[in-house]
């Protein structure tokens, strides 16, 4: 075929204008957020988790009664205008306790979820970015921690250490952090240290998937260090999945810590979890319902917002994931 | 064949014996020993009773030991109930757990596939509507709050059934006292299933297969039941492994709000009452079971899912 030289002409320059890039282009995140903001119940739902955790935070400092303050006139009072949820039989606010119990619940559900992040990030990281023998071994490891019944071991783990817990937050430099409770920190670790192995999973199949891709053979070809391709490539393409599955996970850990109070084995009083709030309102259903109500409510609603959430995030942060 | 079961009963023995190991250490990683006491005990009933349980052994001699009498089905005895044995504890609440366990799966499989279904070829109708969002209330409450609210609407308001569950002079509970238990225990399974089975059947029927079904003329019962059902059921069966796990924990509640005698019951007794063997023989106890209950699970996926590639688990 000829090529005759009229047909290489400059365009001109209206074409040029034309067929130029007009708009700015959008980034992950941007797209991301239009996404999510156009999934109304996700959005509706977000709004309903930051309203429960700025009340969390805020409520307490201007409440009139606090957590265990036991006023001795107002004991077993149904729901009022005096107190919104009405009082238990020591006469403690209900509601006051429900708002501090959402602090120790979501605290539970954040910080266990951002231990299993950071171990299963590490873990599952490593596992797929190495690969071969050594990814062989770590996952046979994980395979049979999936098929152990992770929550005999929460119990288990919590039974074994409550008393050394409880000993080295009297005795040692950990002392000043009494006031958190070693209870508390104890259901951190343990959900933390336990539930990380469906992230570990979820990052390794990640990175196996990403690390085969040919933009990262180009970069490589290209001779980009083992770092950049890890901070270029790897994390900005995993951060969506692992954003969704920590959603996700912050109701799993509220769930096994009410779970956890109800056999007896959660925070301790005068410290309140949602679980706690419910599994002692049981004792007093038959004349009390309320007590149980509002707790239960508070579990639900949180859990069911977590989830709607993390259907929107996962919509919006993994196109590919959508239906 | 022969070899994907084999490959999975090696691994659930290797699995089982981790769990024991690991069991086995973190109860005696307990400062104190089980004799600790808030009045602590003369040194020499201390040292008798770490001479009768073997406590004076050195630890390792004491883990082979337990290993080996676990082989042969002892379980040991009790730190609590002096005289009783793990095994008789064990042995005298698990009849009751399974049988309720197993009214619960039956109830669960029988009522949420259907439900699956009819939500799934309902899609965006009442039926799809109320059921979904009966499944999502379902797995947003705890157990522990449902099987509060039967208790508070059946026993107290109702009086349908007595608020203190009492087994017969055979030690079993008389038929209607399952009912509620059973409901309670089934309740977050049969949501999830429900969900879950809806999802992929929705999936499934959106297939070019299903269109060609159809477009033979099929009945629309016999498209989903005939064509449909077959592979959007898998999804559920992978879940049954995680589904008795779930019933299992549930139990521990359940038995508890019912008192009912059942491992469940003994179990979290147990730990309120610090008795060391029989938290760590119901631990390894519940573990096994789960565990050959989930080998079953593969076994039976292995056949029914022709595409599973034998011994080759690579999942992502």
């Amino acid at each position: 075929m000829e090529y005759s030289a009229d047909l290489f002409q400059p365009i001109h320059e209206s074409e040029r204008i034309n067929s130029g890039i007009v708009r700015p282009s959008v980034t992950y995140w941007q797209d991301a957020w239009r996404r999510f903001s156009r999934h109304k119940p996700a959005l509706f739902a977000a709004g309903v988790l930051l309203i429960i955790i700025l009340g969390a935070i805020l409520i307490p400092f201007f409440y009139p009664y606090t957590y265990d303050q036991q006023i001795r006139t107002a004991r077993n009072l149904a729901p009022s205008f005096q107190h919104l949820f009405g009082t238990d039989k020591l006469g403690r606010d209900l509601f006051i306790r429900v708002v501090y119990g959402a602090r120790i619940s979501l605290s539970i559900g954040f910080v266990a979820s951002i231990i299993n992040l950071t171990l299963g990030v590490i873990y599952g990281g490593i596992s797929g970015y190495i690969g071969g023998k050594v990814d062989n071994v770590m996952m046979r490891f994980v395979d049979i921690l999936y098929s152990i019944p992770l929550i005999l071991y929460v119990i288990l783990l919590k039974v074994v250490f409550q008393d050394s817990i409880k000993a080295a937050f009297e005795t040692t430099a950990l002392r000043s952090l009494k006031f958190l409770g070693p209870e508390l920190i104890l259901i951190y670790i343990v959900l933390g240290s336990v539930y990380w192995v469906g992230m570990a999973r979820m990052v390794r199949g990640q990175v196996l998937q990403i690390k085969n891709n040919e933009y990262v053979l180009a970069a490589r070809s290209m001779g980009a260090s083992g770092w950049r391709i890890i901070l270029r490539h790897l994390v900005p393409n995993t951060v969506g999945q692992i954003i969704v599955t920590v959603t996700m996970s912050i109701p799993d850990a509220i769930f096994t810590e009410s779970f956890l109070s109800f056999i007896g084995i959660g925070v301790s009083a005068p410290m309140a979890s949602w679980g706690s709030l419910a599994s002692d309102a049981y004792k007093g259903l038959a004349s009390y319902p309320y007590l149980l109500f509002f707790p239960a409510l508070a579990i639900s609603v949180t859990v069911l917002a977590f989830n709607i959430m993390g259907d929107g995030l996962r919509d919006a942060l993994d196109p590919r994931m959508r239906k | 064949m022969t070899n994907y079961i084999l490959q999975r009963a090696i691994a659930m023995i290797l699995t089982l014996f981790a769990i024991t190991t690991i069991t086995f250490f973190l109860m005696h990683a307990i400062p104190g020993g089980p004799f600790t006491r808030e009045k602590p005990l003369e040194p020499a009933i201390v040292a008798a009773l770490n001479e009768k349980y073997h406590l004076d052994d050195p630890l390792f001699k004491q883990y082979t030991d337990y290993v080996g009498d676990l082989l042969k089905g002892d379980f040991g005895p009790s730190f609590k109930f002096r005289g009783r044995t793990v095994n008789e504890l064990i042995g005298g609440g698990f009849p009751i757990t399974a049988r309720i366990g197993l009214l619960a799966v039956l109830i669960t499989v029988l009522l949420s596939i259907p439900m699956g279904i009819i939500a799934a070829i309902r899609q965006s109708k009442w039926e799809d509507y109320s059921l979904m969002f009966a499944a999502t209330v379902g797995v947003t409450v705890p157990g522990f709050v449902m099987a509060s609210v039967l208790i508070y609407v059946f026993c107290v308001k109702l009086g349908w059934f007595p608020v203190i569950w009492k087994t017969d002079a055979t030690g079993w509970l008389s038929v209607s006292q399952y009912v509620l238990p059973m409901l309670a225990l089934s309740g977050y399974s049969m949501s999830f299933i429900t969900r879950l089975m809806r999802a992929s059947m929705l999936d499934v029927i959106g297939q070019d297969y299903i269109r060609t079904a159809r477009a033979k003329g099929l009945s629309e019962i016999r498209v989903i039941l005939e064509h449909a059902l077959k592979n959007a059921i898998l999804p559920v069966v992978t879940y049954l492994g995680p589904m008795i796990a779930a019933l299992i924990t549930g139990s521990f509640v359940i038995e508890k709000m019912f008192t009912i005698p059942g491992i469940g019951y003994q179990y979290v007794d147990s730990i309120g009452n610090r008795d060391y063997t029989m938290i760590m023989g119901s631990t390894i106890f519940y573990a096994a079971i789960l565990i050959f209950l989930n080998f079953i699970v593969d076994i039976v996926y292995g056949f029914i899912d022709p595409r599973i590639k034998l011994g080759n688990i690579k999942e992502v």
